[in-house]
């Protein structure tokens, strides 16, 4: 065998090496949010420094609040990393490929590789762009998808800030990015990231509108804005979530997924980097490390968009049979949390975890089954579809509130109706995927060659 | 445009359909075993082997039976072979060849080369994989010029010419290098201190360095462009390669087998490329010295 082949089997040292980092690496960063999250709050730390000064408990206020900043954008770099690799697998498999499978045990680490190959890059500044706004854009970028991780839950007590305008603080700090990503290709002097950068404000602006309106519904349906209050209205159950609690919620989460798909820029709603058209869109000029920041913010918005239709529509981190007041009520009175309560938490940040994941594969799949539409196709589906629809869910769950008033019982009907349709959605689509790989000659279920 | 009622809502009706069609078609294919083999470690053969018979990869020469007739030089038609014929200092009358390159990146795979051949000793071997990390050093050497070959005397009523295993000898040549190897420093024309050295045979003393220094990959003189480190480089003075004073030259260590190794009958006429098979017992010796 000649000396360029490379060895057919990992060595086990890698493979122990991959796995230890693909175990490790999101238990390490759920657990230190989970740990560090509680203990830092201004409230905590008062009851744990309660002879210091009032300076050098602002001091620890504002160590806390940075550490926490900085763990909120670790988990968002490290997330967009892990989902790139994850995406390319999945994308692979979808295409009948294989995808990337050589940098470390089924080529896990190749997230890291891109990244190091990324900051390692010269940073090209066309001689022609605007150099301050160019250098300046990726990050209103970055700092609008920072700044929502200020109210996303991670689990009960989780939580950055508790803002009692949470999702509204979300829809108002997103649009940053859109500003970045305009910046971005004003910016560059070049026609496609002009191009890249109007489409997106365009896409990104109409879009904001039918998610407002589809933000709506579950906020009438809990009385608060707060994403905690969102998460405390509903249950661990399905029929207890909100997307089957009404009809037209159901619609609704919906419309909210698609409108944030489009605010991503995701495909099918990834025309401002359109390849095919535009070279890259908005980020043609960039490179190096700016570049990595605008697909940082690409990858990791994945997260964010799973994370606000968990916590609007799917139940957040409520565990089944586990009411969030028992989970408070385990706290005690001490300064520090019980050990019960500990548990309790890491339960409910897996809980959480796992729905976003959940979605966020969805996300993924979704980018691999559809092409790109048009930008008028764009258009009349936000402006055309997605909007009347949304007016007509909201109206519907104002009457629908004020019968829930009278009747109580029928939110439970609908709970219950709703999450059977779900469930025979999900028998007929199996059934349909069962079908479509039976159609095909030769090799059925195989996930040997990964 | 305007739309009718009942097309606003076929299209709705549309977008639902397309999705739960395209997302239960892209997920069987996730749960399916993917089309593409991962070369090169995980073919079920070595794509060497799978290869069809006639397959035209890296040109390689059996020096032992070649001619020295330069058909092939002629026939290409990007030049990248290059042969130096001279006379044998120790006997006039024997003609050597002291360089014999062929170019592998350059070279098209055409095939031009391979029909003129008397005796198929340039043929298209299957061998395919050959990256080198410097592109000079896909410049094969076939011909030693410390020690030129002589060149083949076809025996009257030959119908057929003994010839080593179709690709034994080019795959020699690229296992004996690594592919990191560093390219040559400098592609002939020689630099201007070389060429002081000694005039006359080929075969003769180079400097002592040179042992160090990697084979300079033989070139026409339209590839000493691709030499940025040799600036003294003439490419006037190239023509005059014939004459051209001894080369730092060290030979790839692999070269033994090229001259001398297990010969076996081919057919004469350079036709189709003959499966590698085992040499059948030596009917000639190699080329005398």
């Amino acid at each position: 065998m000649p000396a360029n082949y490379a060895p057919r089997y990992t060595p086990k040292l890698v493979v122990a090496i991959t796995l230890a980092a693909a175990v490790g690496i999101p238990i390490a960063i759920f657990g230190a949010i989970t740990v560090a999250t509680p203990l830092l709050k201004p409230a905590t730390l008062d009851a744990l420094l309660p002879s210091a000064t009032p300076a050098a408990r602002t001091a620890a206020k504002i160590a806390g609040m940075a550490l926490l900043g900085l763990l909120m954008v670790t988990f968002g770099a490290i997330f967009s990393g892990v989902i790139v690799w994850w995406e390319r697998r999945i994308a692979g498999r979808m295409q009948s490929r294989i995808g990337p499978n050589r940098a470390g045990y089924q080529g896990f680490f190749v997230w890291i590789c891109d990244a190091v190959k990324l900051v390692l890059k010269e940073e090209l500044i066309p001689k022609d762009a605007d150099a301050l706004l160019f250098r300046a854009a990726p990050y209103f970028v970055l700092v609008g998808f920072a700044l929502t991780f200020v109210v996303l839950p991670f689990g009960h007590s989780i939580i950055v800030a508790d803002l009692n305008v949470g999702i509204f603080y979300v829809t108002s700090v997103t649009a940053l990015v859109v500003v970045g990503i305009l910046l971005s290709g004003w910016s560059s002097n070049s026609k496609w990231a002009l191009f890249g950068g109007m489409r997106s404000a365009a896409q990104v602006i109409s879009y904001e509108i039918p998610a407002g309106v589809a933000i709506f519904i579950p906020v009438a349906m809990a009385g608060s804005l707060s994403m905690q209050d969102m998460i405390r209205a509903q249950g661990g159950l399905p029929w207890e979530w909100f997307i089957f609690r009404n009809p037209a919620a159901f619609i609704a989460f919906f419309i909210l997924f698609i409108s944030q798909l489009a605010e991503a820029n995701r495909t099918p709603f990834d025309l401002p980097e359109a390849e095919s058209e535009l070279v890259a869109g908005y980020l043609s000029e960039y490179s190096g490390f700016r570049f990595a920041l605008f697909f940082l913010v690409e990858f990791g918005n994945i997260w964010v968009l799973s994370a606000i239709a968990t916590t609007l529509f799917l139940g957040g981190w409520q565990i089944p049979f586990v009411s969030a007041a028992a989970i408070d009520a385990a706290r005690g009175a001490g300064p520090l949390p019980s050990l019960a309560w500990w548990g309790w938490q890491a339960l409910s940040v897996v809980v959480f975890g796992a729905k976003a994941f959940l979605l966020s594969n969805v996300v993924v799949w979704l980018r691999w089954t559809l092409p790109r539409i048009r930008i008028d196709q764009m258009m009349s589906l936000c402006w055309k579809y997605l909007v009347p629809a949304a007016f007509a869910c909201f109206v519907f769950t104002l009457f629908w509130q004020l019968a829930v008033g009278v009747a109580p019982k029928i939110e439970l009907a609908s709970g219950i109706g709703l999450t059977a349709f779900a469930a025979v959605l999900t028998l007929l689509f199996a059934r349909r995927v069962a079908l479509n790989v039976r159609e095909v000659r030769g090799d059925k279920y195989d996930f040997s060659n990964w | 445009m305007p739309e009718t009622g009942s097309e606003y809502f076929e299209n709705v009706k549309d977008t639902v359909q397309s999705f739960w069609h395209g997302l239960s078609i892209t997920l069987s294919y996730l749960m399916r075993r993917p089309i593409t083999t991962q070369y090169p470690d995980r073919t079920e053969l070595e794509v060497k082997d799978t290869l069809p018979p006639r397959y035209r990869g890296f040109l390689e020469v059996d020096p032992s039976i070649c001619t020295g007739c330069q058909a092939c030089e002629r026939a290409c038609p990007i030049s990248c072979i290059q042969i130096t014929l001279e006379k044998d200092a120790a006997n006039p009358k024997q003609r050597v060849v002291s360089q014999f390159d062929i170019d592998e990146a350059k070279c098209m795979f055409c095939g031009l080369c391979v029909e003129p051949c008397p005796t198929g000793s340039i043929q298209h071997s299957r061998e395919f994989e050959g990256s080198q990390r410097s592109v000079r050093n896909l410049t094969i050497r076939w011909a030693d010029p410390e020690h030129p070959f002589p060149v083949y005397k076809v025996p009257k009523g030959a119908d057929y010419y003994p010839r080593a295993p179709l690709g034994a000898l080019v795959r020699a040549k690229f296992d004996a290098r690594p592919w990191y190897a560093p390219g040559p420093e400098y592609l002939p024309p020689e630099p201007p201190s070389a060429k002081k050295v000694e005039p006359s045979k080929p075969a003769a003393a180079k400097p002592a360095a040179a042992d160090s220094a990697p084979k300079p990959a033989a070139a026409k003189p339209a590839a000493a462009d691709a030499a940025p480190k040799a600036p003294d480089a003439k490419p006037a003075a190239a023509d005059a390669d014939a004459k051209s004073p001894p080369k730092p030259v060290v030979e790839m260590p692999a070269d033994a087998p090229a001259a001398s190794s297990a010969n076996a009958p081919a057919p004469a006429p350079a036709k189709a490329t003959t499966e590698a098979a085992p040499a059948p017992p030596a009917t000639t010796t190699g080329p005398k010295t």
